[in-house]
């Protein structure tokens, strides 16, 4: 009964020292405490007339924000990681050169610059954030999914065709959880990169947290302008942080298990 | 169409060689030949529509992503030398310039809003590249001293790379927002600053941003080449009477320059994609076409933006990659 409260306490104190988790907590009272920030941004600047944007609660537009980030990058993992599976089998074999080379290809593109490309195919609204973080997304997916595959030892491989591991039980059961760690770091560059782009998506008419940034641009407004830049850059680093908590665990987790 | 055809068929042909030759010569026909199309029916279109009409390129666009993917695989997989490919690049860029010249695209509305914007398209253009210059100029400035800094005593070293893993994870748009307001204080409170041109939108915090983001990879690109010197070359060259001074040169430089370049390669890529965005804050440069385009529904103006920064950091993408093949020979 008391090692077990012990083990409690100990669990709960490495839990308070991830930082991850007290980003979160000092996002979430941002987001609910800045529609009381009134007199704090009139100190700030003295000028401005409606120190704080109304339009839309912080809460909605972070709730906005995080569906777009999260509903592209789950489209680019499935892509990705599919495809990537897809040239490291022995039917795919021959497009690896290709893929290698159109991922590092795409992600020398400036992500604004491939949302740029999306407007004129998709016009104005969510629709072309989506479809231009997806886009940009996919490719460090593909290059991680490829190196995370590579990775696995040859002989690893050997001694589970040796004991009779059918090919689809050896990807599930060894390439893949020992890639994971890869693909996580794959994904969590790509989600990071999306936060940010979803933020510039707003000057093409999606809702998201860049929506008081490019109208506080635009409207000479500096208060408006830091309301939302706080909040994104909050929400970028604890995502951070969580993903880095994620690859913590599934290296000392119990994810590895070989053979 | 038949080109795509064409292009599929010559799948099958056998030797390596020779395939990616007819590869890339088969989608050059395709490129040049949609290119040709779309002008000539742009023009077509033109003659009976009032002249303020305009025509776009359709998704079809697209259809040149794919010819010049092709063309590219094709190169890769042809393993040609480095001067070959030079040559390609050089071609493909000619006959496009040929058919600029000719007035095959005149029609185009991409090609309008280009010559209408042409005086600025110059001056944008130097600006972008001004800005990711002093940006990596700053960078260069802060970095190397950090970088020595980081070598010679490792307990900071987590601490700095922390830190600037840190700054690296903020968005762009949200650390220029956050950059205004520090700024324009600064500029009210200290006039010499304010006639240097120094304010809170402009150039200056978008080159303050753009030097921050530089620096997590510009550090960690030099730290990872110099500490990867192995200890046995140092000591071989001790051996031998190198100085500090000499090994530094002829020894550490020489064989940290690989990741050095990368580290650099990083930087500037990152940076003109970055600088696209200080446009938002008024800093100029090849971003401003972007946005302008996006608020007034004008999306060729848009295209006129983005596809110079896409070629841009192609550019420096291809140049560093060389840089990297000579240094690496060198070895």
């Amino acid at each position: 009964m008391r090692t077990d409260r012990r083990s409690l306490i100990a669990a709960m104190i490495r839990l308070a020292r991830r930082p991850g988790l007290w980003l979160m907590v000092l996002l979430i009272a941002v987001i609910f405490l800045m529609p009381a920030a009134g007199p704090l941004m009139r100190w700030l600047f003295p000028g401005v007339p409606r120190p704080v944007y109304t339009r839309a609660s912080f809460f909605e537009l972070t709730l906005a924000h995080a569906e777009l980030v999260a509903i592209s990058s789950l489209a680019a993992a499935v892509i990705g990681i599919g495809f990537g599976i897809f040239v490291t089998r022995e039917s795919g074999r021959e497009f690896a050169p290709m893929a290698g080379a159109i991922a590092a290809t795409g992600q020398t593109f400036p992500p604004v610059a491939v949302l740029a490309l999306t407007i004129p195919v998709l016009g104005y609204g969510a629709a072309p954030a989506i479809a231009a973080l997806c886009l940009y997304a996919i490719f460090p997916i593909i290059a991680a999914t490829i190196t995370g595959i590579e990775s696995v030892p040859a002989p690893t491989r050997d001694a589970a065709m040796g004991m009779g591991f059918a090919p689809r039980d050896i990807l599930w059961r060894i390439e893949l959880p020992l890639a994971f760690p890869f693909i996580l770091a794959g994904l969590r560059n790509a989600v990071i990169i999306n936060i940010g782009t979803a933020a510039i998506g707003s000057a093409a008419g999606a809702l998201s947290l860049g929506s008081p940034i490019i109208e506080g641009l635009s409207a000479s407004n500096p208060a408006y302008v830091l309301e939302g830049a706080v909040i994104v850059a909050l929400l970028a680093v604890a995502a951070d942080r969580c993903f880095a908590w994620l690859e913590d665990l599934s290296r000392h987790g119990g994810l590895e298990q070989p053979g | 169409m038949t080109g795509l055809c064409g292009l599929a068929l010559l799948s099958f042909v056998r030797r390596p060689k020779l395939r990616s030759f007819a590869t890339i010569l088969a989608a050059a026909l395709i490129l040049w030949g949609s290119l040709a199309g779309a002008g000539h029916f742009a023009a077509l279109l033109m003659q009976e529509s009032p002249p303020t009409a305009r025509a776009s390129l359709g998704p079809a666009f697209w259809t040149l992503a794919v010819a010049i993917l092709a063309i590219a695989d094709a190169m890769q997989r042809g393993n040609f030398v480095i001067p070959a490919r030079v040559c390609i690049g050089a071609a493909f860029c000619a006959g496009f310039f040929l058919m600029a010249a000719a007035g095959d695209f005149d029609d185009l509305s991409l090609a309008k809003e280009f010559s209408n914007n042409r005086g600025i398209f110059v001056t944008e253009l130097l600006r972008h590249l001004g800005l990711v210059c002093a940006a990596t100029f700053f960078a260069l400035l802060i970095g190397v001293p950090l970088t020595m800094l980081v070598l010679r005593k490792t307990a900071v070293a987590g601490f700095v790379f922390a830190s600037l893993g840190i700054l690296q994870t903020i968005p762009s748009i949200a650390l220029f927002g956050v950059l205004i307001a520090p700024m324009s204080k600064l500029s009210e409170q200290l006039p010499f600053l304010r006639d240097l041109g120094i304010n809170g939108t402009g150039p200056a915090p978008a080159i303050i941003a753009l030097t921050l983001y530089s620096l997590l990879p510009l550090v960690r690109g030099f730290y990872t080449g110099l500490s990867e010197v192995a200890r046995e070359v140092k000591d071989a060259a001790t051996a031998i009477g190198f100085g500090a001074r000499q090994m530094f040169i002829e020894v550490e430089l020489p064989l940290a320059m690989p990741a050095l370049l990368s580290g650099l390669r990083v930087v500037t890529i990152q940076a003109i994609g970055l600088a696209s965005v200080a446009a938002l804050i008024g800093a100029g440069g090849l971003g401003t076409f972007i946005f302008q385009g996006i608020g007034q529904y004008a999306l060729d103006l848009v295209l006129v933006g983005a596809l110079p920064v896409i070629l841009l950091a192609l550019l420096a993408n291809f140049f560093f990659e060389m840089l990297l093949g000579l240094a690496r020979r060198k070895l």
